[in-house]
């Protein structure tokens, strides 16, 4: 256990120190959501199209948004993991006696803390839009671990996919018909009540969903979850193992 | 303690693997023996680079086994893991993290921390002559720089069996004697054995005590390079040998897999 947190800890720091070099990559990944709020958001929230309660659409929309930013941003570390396949990075992890799941896990782990760094970003704009933010220790706390557990599942679920696949071309034709589907299947940026059965059942197996539906109870003021925020975190907390374990068996393929 | 494999520290024994239809090694039965540099030679796609995956664990053999230090690659992988370094062919050094933060996650992946952690990763730094520039980034590092960072990387826990890929494909010649000077010096300091696989015939003279010529998945010969020049008369060289035994020219262009491979190989190091 403390060989596989050792381990862990050692990939998820080399991760922080290459995202310190060169932040571009992160930064230009935070402008989509930026766009997302300040066209579509304010657009909507003229036309009142959406039945989002008490909320103004531009408050309903921006926990989706920052779980959206999440889960694009998740695409990047399966690119990265196929870039150091083609280099032959992975084969110098895969031959020390490191657990298979730390050199996963490390990657989730840096994915949760470059999460953080995008929330901030993400209430950053919130805040400029207008957005009513509720500033509690408690929600906030709620927030953060959301996005950070959020990270973990999607990192690793890019990350299983690059193993699958292996090379760019295919990753990046899969990762759109992927990542689009996870987006609208989910609450993000309308309510459950609102989709057709068969898209609600969809939607409840995405755990996208879960993570709104956390964020949207904690984010902002007046916001309210649909599921109990226990069951939302075992939701996200079960994929993520199951994720690991699959992805721990199927990364070092990609040494072959 | 009379343990006849005592003395050998890679073992194969009709090792195969098939790849959908191509069989890129063909029952290689092989032994190399304690403290030698040892070369696996042939031209290209003759499976150099699949025996060495196989012994590294990164590949499953189709049938046949290998011992690696007295262990079994197929049954107790960590353990062979715990006992062997690897360079692979492409770049396994990250360039956008410096020397010291490399050598700090191999270390630590091998089980290494606290204070011998530290001594290790200084004296890897040195053992590579990169001590100056220990904090820039690996990116910023010419091809034999990069090339001697690696071999630190893999040498870190002291392995008993080192494996190099090809480690001085398109390197210049000066870059290339630094690599070959590092390679001797595990060899006389800490008795690691080496198994590289090239097709430089000059590195095979510097280098090798022992080497084995692969031709098409199949063990072609082995031998000491001395016995073999002697077997083919007085006035052979090793390119003799190699042209012999392989039944081809050195540069036999292999299939675009393996002109991707080195070219990829060479392009990284500019
Ligand atoms: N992952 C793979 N899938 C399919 N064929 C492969 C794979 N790896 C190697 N081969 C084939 O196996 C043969 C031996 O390749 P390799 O071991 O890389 O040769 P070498 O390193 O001696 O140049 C070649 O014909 C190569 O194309
Ligand atoms: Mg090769």
């Amino acid at each position: 256990m403390l060989r596989f947190a050792r381990e862990s800890l050692a990939i998820a720091s080399a991760e922080m120190h290459k995202l310190v070099r060169d932040p571009t990559e992160m930064f230009s990944r935070a402008i989509q959501p930026v766009l997302w709020l300040a066209i579509f958001g304010q657009v909507f929230s003229r036309v009142r199209g959406i039945p989002t309660g008490n909320l103004n659409y531009l408050d309903y929309m921006a926990p989706g948004i920052l779980a959206q930013s999440i889960l694009f941003s998740a695409i990047f570390y399966g690119i990265a993991v196929i870039w150091e396949r083609d280099l032959g990075i992975v084969h110098k992890l895969l031959v020390t006696p490191a657990h298979r799941s730390a050199l996963i896990g490390g990657k989730a782990l840096a994915a949760g803390l470059r999460g953080l760094v995008q929330a901030i970003v993400v209430y950053g704009v919130a805040v400029i839009l207008k957005v009513n933010i509720r500033w509690e220790f408690l929600p906030i706390l709620t927030a953060a671990a959301g996005v950070f557990i959020g990270s973990g599942v999607f990192s690793t679920f890019s990350l299983l996919i690059a193993s699958i696949v292996k090379t760019r071309e295919r990753f990046m034709g899969i990762g759109q018909v992927l990542t689009m589907p996870l987006f609208f299947a989910s609450n993000a940026i309308y309510p459950l009540e609102l989709m057709p059965d068969w898209l609600k059942s969809i939607a409840i197996f995405n755990p996208l969903t879960y993570l709104v539906d956390v964020l949207r109870g904690s984010m902002i003021v007046g916001g309210v979850s649909t599921f109990p925020v226990i069951t939302s975190f075992g939701v996200m907390g079960l994929v993520f193992l199951i994720l690991l374990a699959l992805a721990s068996k199927i990364y070092p393929g990609l040494a072959r | 303690m009379a343990d006849p494999n005592d003395n050998n520290a890679i073992i194969t024994v009709d090792l195969t693997k098939h790849f959908d239809q191509v069989t890129a090694l063909d029952r290689l039965s092989l032994k190399v023996r304690s403290g030698l540099i040892f070369g696996l030679l042939g031209p290209n796609g003759a499976g150099k680079s699949t025996t060495i995956k196989i012994l590294t664990t990164l590949l499953d053999a189709s049938s046949g086994s290998a011992t690696i230090a007295g262990f079994d690659v197929a049954k107790s992988p960590i353990e062979v893991r715990r006992r062997i370094g690897y360079v692979p062919q492409l770049l396994s050094a990250d360039g956008a993290l410096t020397a010291i933060e490399n050598l700090n996650l191999s270390a630590r992946l091998y089980g290494l921390h606290g204070g011998e952690l530290k001594v290790r990763v200084s004296e890897a730094l040195s053992f590579s002559g990169l001590d100056t520039v220990a904090n820039k980034p690996v990116k910023t590092y010419s091809g034999g720089m990069i090339r001697r960072l690696e071999i630190a990387q893999a040498t870190l826990h002291y392995p008993e069996v080192l494996f190099l890929d090809e480690p001085t494909i398109g390197l210049d010649p000066v870059a290339r004697k630094t690599v070959w000077e590092r390679l001797k010096d595990l060899r006389r300091s800490r008795r690691t054995t080496i198994l590289i696989t090239t097709h430089d015939m000059e590195e095979v003279d510097v280098l090798c005590d022992e080497l084995a010529i692969l031709d098409r998945g199949r063990l072609a010969v082995t031998g000491s390079p001395g016995e073999l020049k002697s077997r083919l008369g007085a006035q052979a060289s090793l390119d003799d040998v190699f042209v012999h035994f392989s039944g081809s020219v050195m540069e036999r262009e292999g299939n675009y897999r393996q002109i991707r491979e080195n070219r990829s190989a060479i392009h990284r190091l500019e």
